[in-house]
């Protein structure tokens, strides 16, 4: 692709949006819409990372464990010591790849099922541990928590009080999207870099990739600790959206999902799990209707599309470029 | 000429197997030595300890005197150390240059960081592996292949790009473990053509070859393990009249030994 038509791309996207989306929202009234975008938005975040350890080779089924510490730091930040919600979303991202380095330096050796068997573990782990600790509150978790605040510079208001909108929820997709905006524009330019070539090199071949110098333990850690640190973004936009947090807000279910947004979008191109959240998502409740068959067909759509298009849904595209 | 490696005592043991037993001896600068022996005997084994991928059960490997054995393989590549693999071994889904270019990473002088960021450093980084590839690609004759994809090449190519990697390091030791594994006459001839323009550029070559006639034309000396032992170190043509190894291979296999 030429750098016109990706720019043209870009804008196209950001349109679709930021403006057409809410446009079409405010033309049929379904306001529901909102929630769910902004669901998806976030979780599309949460993918992205999983996308990343994808890229160097590992099976990441842990990123709901990450998404619910961030989810609780951020609401724990708020209710108990009453930071603002805007400088709690780096502190979970932060506080999560922080997590992550400890928990990384044993598990990241393990390759294969091995690596995905304990990244699943630390799910259920990390969820327990929010049902024992005190600070978490147990099984009635922490609700409640407060609207984001006002973001004023030098005395100029850039983003009200969410409290004072008329409908929070447009505030909350405005905000989602913009994050979304962000993680994938990073990932890109990531995987666009050299960087990216690296992370490649290491999924290909990680003995090759330390022969020719690469310290492959950095490596795999610093990628654990991005997908971590988005992982902990979306929990705690998630924690703001809904105001309050379970232990049973992320569980081994959506670590599961992140990791089919990701197969399903494509592990090859860098918005496979954004298009993959949405079609899941959407997907998922389409199938509501279809009541107890809804897990049924469900799998089998997903099993079925694995085998018929490996290589993800973006992958489509790609043939249609080629022949 | 200077030594460059000492190889001290080498043990290495899997189990109850003593994969390779005490092994010494000494690497000069800019030589070309080859490592012979039959199958099983332990010289791939020797090559990861010398690179630094296995950890031996005793003894020890200086560089420049400065131990490397045990320290991790990223660190024995940046001293100047690198090996290449037995299979063909690359990075399968990525292009010729592609793959060359990733594996200048030891030359960066940016950080991780200033990739991202596209600082000055790391354009100049692009700009510097992009030039050295295409000289490397250009060396090994791959031009016309250096955007295909590695996985598509041809087995003989597939080896000249997995030296291609090795050389991207900038190493000043390159260990080859069975380079000409594969090739047919013409593809062998100049392989072993190449190995010498290696020595040309200043690096110091080790090499485990099967291919008796390759090895007894290109080497400057020749070391030959059995059952992880060394039994003999010398010229081409003192290996080739020693005893011992006329033995071991006789006793090993129907292998010429190049006469
Ligand atoms: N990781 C390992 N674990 C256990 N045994 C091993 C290991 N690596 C090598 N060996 C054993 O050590 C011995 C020497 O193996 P090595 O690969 O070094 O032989 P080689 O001389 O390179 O043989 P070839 O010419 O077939 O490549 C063999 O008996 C092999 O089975
Ligand atoms: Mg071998």
């Amino acid at each position: 692709m030429t750098a016109t038509r990706k720019l043209a791309g870009l804008a196209i996207f950001l349109l679709a949006v930021f403006v057409l989306v809410p446009a079409l929202i405010a033309a049929t009234g379904r306001k529901d819409l909102y929630y769910t975008l902004t669901s998806v938005a976030l979780l599309s975040i949460a993918s992205a990372g999983v996308w990343l350890t994808f890229y160097i080779g590992r099976i990441n089924m842990g990123q709901g464990a990450f998404a619910l510490m961030g989810a609780y730091v951020a609401a724990v930040l708020v209710t108990r010591y009453g930071m603002s919600f805007w400088w709690t979303l780096p502190a979970a991202g932060l506080f999560c790849a922080l997590a992550s380095l400890l928990i990384g330096l044993p598990i990241l050796r393990l390759r294969g099922v091995y690596f995905a068997m304990v990244s699943l573990v630390l799910t259920e782990v990390t969820r327990l541990l929010a049902l024992a600790v005190p600070i978490t509150e147990g099984a009635k978790g922490i609700t409640n928590i407060p609207l984001p605040g006002a973001i004023s510079l030098f005395g100029i208001t850039l983003v009200p009080d969410f409290s004072t909108m008329e409908n929070p929820r447009i505030a909350f997709y405005y905000l989602a999207v913009t994050l979304m905006v962000i993680a994938f524009a990073a990932m890109y330019r990531l995987v666009n870099s050299r960087i990216g070539h690296i992370c490649m090199s290491l999924q290909q071949n990680e003995e090759l990739a330390s022969s020719i110098g690469v310290n492959i333990v950095h490596l795999r850690l610093i990628a654990f600790a991005i997908s971590s640190f988005l992982g902990g973004v979306s929990g705690a936009a998630f924690a703001a959206v809904t105001q309050s947090v379970y232990p049973s807000s992320f569980t081994v279910t959506d670590s599961v999902n992140f990791m089919l947004n990701c197969f399903l979008g494509g592990l090859g191109y860098v918005f496979g799990p954004m298009l993959g959240t949405l079609t899941l998502y959407f997907g998922w409740n389409l199938l509501f209707q279809t009541g107890e068959f809804q897990l049924l067909i469900y799998s089998s759509v997903m099993i079925l599309l694995m085998l018929v298009l490996p290589n993800g849904l973006l992958s489509l595209g790609e043939g249609r470029r080629k022949g | 000429m200077e030594t460059i490696l000492q190889i001290r005592d080498l043990t290495r043991r899997f189990g109850g197997l003593t994969a390779v037993n005490n092994v010494s001896f000494e690497v000069r600068e800019k030589e070309i030595l080859s490592v012979i022996g039959p199958n099983g005997a332990g010289k791939s084994t020797l090559f990861k300890l010398i690179a630094s991928f296995l950890k031996p059960t005793s003894g020890e490997v200086l560089y420049r005197g400065e131990r490397i054995s045990g320290l991790a393989p990223h660190i024995a590549a940046r001293k100047g150390v690198v090996r290449t693999f037995q299979e063909t071994t690359i990075f399968r889904n990525m292009t010729v240059r592609e793959n060359i270019i990733v594996a200048h990473h030891l030359r960066s002088k940016a950080s991780l960081a200033g990739f991202f960021f596209g600082t000055r450093a790391a354009r100049e980084d692009e700009r510097a592996f992009g030039e050295s590839a295409d000289e490397i690609i250009h060396f090994l004759n791959l031009d016309d292949l250096a955007r295909e994809k590695a996985k598509n090449l041809p087995h003989g190519h597939l080896r000249a790009l997995g030296i291609g990697i090795g050389l991207a390091t900038n190493p000043a030791v390159l260990l080859l473990d069975e380079p000409f594994a594969g090739m047919n006459h013409d593809e062998t001839h100049k392989a072993v053509a190449m190995v010498r323009r290696l020595r040309e550029r200043g690096l110091t070559v080790l090499l485990v070859e099967h291919d008796m006639p390759a090895v007894m034309k290109i080497s400057d000396r020749i070391v030959v393990i059995n059952f992880g032992q060394k039994i003999a170190e010398g010229t081409p043509l003192e290996i080739q009249n020693n005893e011992k190894v006329i033995e071991a291979y006789l006793g090993a296999e129907d292998e010429a030994i190049g006469m």
